[in-house]
């Protein structure tokens, strides 16, 4: 085989192999490319024998979402996802401090116990969790989901936390130092500038995980603090019927997420992997 | 750092190092705390709870009954059928999202127009509440009428099977396998592309066809990769919830009910207390498990370091 057929094969083969590659992507992403489609819809036009991708869009659906009462559980999540992401950092920023930069003596233990608590299925503690807020009063309250979440996220943001921290070389610390620095100041000089980053990946990944909760939402909440996933569970009873509104429901539910783990996604390994794949 | 702070220990008397000791602590108390009380009292709790027979909906009726409620669950062959359908959907759900992933990741290990783009829409189906997507599943795909499986696979006589009430157990998995396939992508395709070039082009040299540099050499390289993959998603798909509650409820009967929708069955439905802790409890020690494992691989095979 000459040199340019060998090459004009090969370019063959690429363009091939390229093709199939967007044709799997196009395939694995159409369930939601459909969601979004039919949510422009009417919903006459939603259920066709032969799938349409003809059709005049609009944005009724949208509006039928909002007026079936959206806005409260959107607000819920958005409370929820919020508070709780934001109790995370204030809680495992100085944690991972402690187990990477100036470390406790048994760094190692700490950090299996965190990763452990996360692989306690929840299932497991739903009951007391319902007796015990039941008995505070916080069923049905906001509250009961920000510390959830904050204690369902907080082992992954330590981890993912500490694995950033790690990456800080240790002579700007030590130049820090010698120059008299106060820890504090170290921390918020130094240190915090170069954790930008880190912290917003880690903030991103707790966001994605807040948001998309269903367990203890349906379980703990219902019409007073209910969130976005708990709303949709109304469409179970409806289904068959408007299939049009539920994909609009479903398109705004999944949309924050959707963008946010876009934005994320190099560092969505490593939130995925706890830090362990960088 | 660490020559420096041993070096102080040994000058400076007792008290002042204890000090330093929990200056260090310090920062790590808050988070600790949280999390013992949030996450390991409740569990205490349902330990306690699964000695008691308890009904909530009967006040006053919690009384100690010992080990019976263990009893009661492994006699309760609902019980082992659910515990079954948990081991089947995670079973072939992990491992055929891995091997969806790392064809994924393969294809996607290469130079090409709009890779970013097509990497993008892979990970989507991860990214969309599973909920939503679950939902999206038992109506606008797997309807028998106008869904688009049996659009695409009537020309293969699937005429208008009723896939989610037919086949309950393999139409969930077919949705956690679309949401957890970017996940085992995402750790092979990192995998691929921490592997050295030049190990590649060595093999390439020494006459190695496509199919056994993949063999011999990248499969060796990604296995800890896949072993990460499998086991974390085996944690989180363990706990399957969302789907089975919206997708089948369990059913048809009990065809598709796992574990965690048979407690939350038995909680909140039930209010049985005593029993549904007794089952959590069980649940707990399969978890160990697989956990233990887990936990070993993230330690052994990545680079978990000591601490400056």
């Amino acid at each position: 085989m000459t040199s340019t057929a060998y090459a004009t094969t090969r370019r063959v083969r690429g363009g091939l192999l390229t093709a199939f590659t967007w044709i799997v992507g196009l395939a694995f992403f159409f369930p939601v490319l459909w969601m979004v489609l039919t949510a422009f819809k009417q919903e006459r036009d939603a259920y066709t024998d032969t799938p349409t991708f003809a059709f005049t869009p609009t944005l009724d659906q949208f509006r039928n979402v909002f007026d079936a009462g959206f806005w409260p559980y959107l607000g819920n999540s958005a409370f929820a996802t919020a508070m709780s992401t934001l109790l995370v950092l204030v809680l495992a920023v100085p944690a991972a401090y402690a187990l990477s930069i100036r470390p406790v003596e048994k760094t190692q233990d700490v950090l299996f116990f965190f990763i452990s608590t996360k692989m306690l299925p929840v299932v497991a503690v739903i009951m007391p969790l319902y007796v015990v807020t039941q008995n505070l009063a916080l069923l049905d309250n906001i509250w009961a989901l920000v510390i959830l979440y904050t204690a369902m996220n907080l082992p992954i943001a330590v981890w993912m936390l500490r694995s950033f921290m790690l990456e800080v070389p240790g002579e700007v610390l030590e130049a820090a130092q010698m120059d008299g620095c106060s820890t504090l100041r170290m921390f918020r000089a130094v240190l915090l500038p170069m954790l930008a980053p880190g912290i917003a990946a880690t903030a991103l990944i707790c966001v994605i995980f807040a948001w998309n909760e269903f367990f203890f939402a349906v379980n703990l909440t219902a019409a007073r603090a209910g969130t976005v996933p708990v709303f949709l569970v109304g469409f179970i009873t409806s289904e068959g019927l408007y299939w049009a509104q539920l994909s609009a429901a479903a398109t705004l539910a999944a949309l924050p997420v959707v963008i946010a783990g876009w934005i994320a996604q190099k560092q969505l390994v490593r939130g995925l992997s706890m830090g362990a794949i960088k | 750092m660490a020559v420096i702070t041993a070096a102080r220990h040994v000058s400076r008397p007792k008290k002042v190092a204890r000090r330093e000791a929990w200056s260090r602590r310090a920062p790590l108390m808050p988070a600790l705390v949280f999390a013992i009380v949030v996450t390991q009292l409740p569990f205490v709790m349902t330990l306690w709870y699964s000695l008691q027979s308890w009904n909530l909906v009967r006040p006053g009726s919690e009384h100690f009954v010992g080990f019976a409620n263990y009893v009661d669950v492994f006699a309760d062959s609902t019980f082992r059928s659910a515990a079954w359908h948990t081991i089947l959907i995670t079973g072939s759900c992990v491992v055929i999202a891995m091997l969806l992933g790392i064809g994924l990741a393969l294809l996607l290990d290469r130079r090409f127009l709009g890779r970013s783009v097509v990497r993008t829409l892979l990970i989507t189906p991860f990214l969309v509440m599973p909920v939503a997507g679950a939902l999206l599943w038992k109506t606008t795909m797997f309807d028998p009428l106008f869904g688009i499986i049996n659009f695409v696979l009537g020309p293969f006589g699937a005429g208008e099977t009723d896939w989610v009430s037919s086949y309950p157990i393999a139409s969930v998995v077919t949705a956690l396998v679309w949401q957890w396939t970017p996940f085992m992508m995402l750790l092979v395709l990192a995998g691929l592309q921490s592997q050295g070039k030049d190990v590649l082009e060595a093999a390439q040299v020494d006459g190695a066809s496509a199919w056994g540099t993949f063999v011999w050499v990248t499969l060796p390289h990604l296995r800890r990769y896949i072993e990460l993959g499998v086991l974390l998603g085996a944690i989180y798909v363990v706990n399957t919830f969302d789907h089975i509650y919206m997708m089948t409820q369990g059913g048809p009967g009990t065809a598709s009910t796992n574990l965690p929708f048979y407690i939350y069955q038995r909680a909140f439905l039930g209010f049985d207390v005593g029993q549904a802790a007794a089952m959590g409890v069980v649940v707990v020690v399969g978890t160990i498990i697989i956990a233990t494992l887990a936990l070993r691989t993230i330690f052994k095979s990545f680079d978990v370091r000591e601490a400056r």
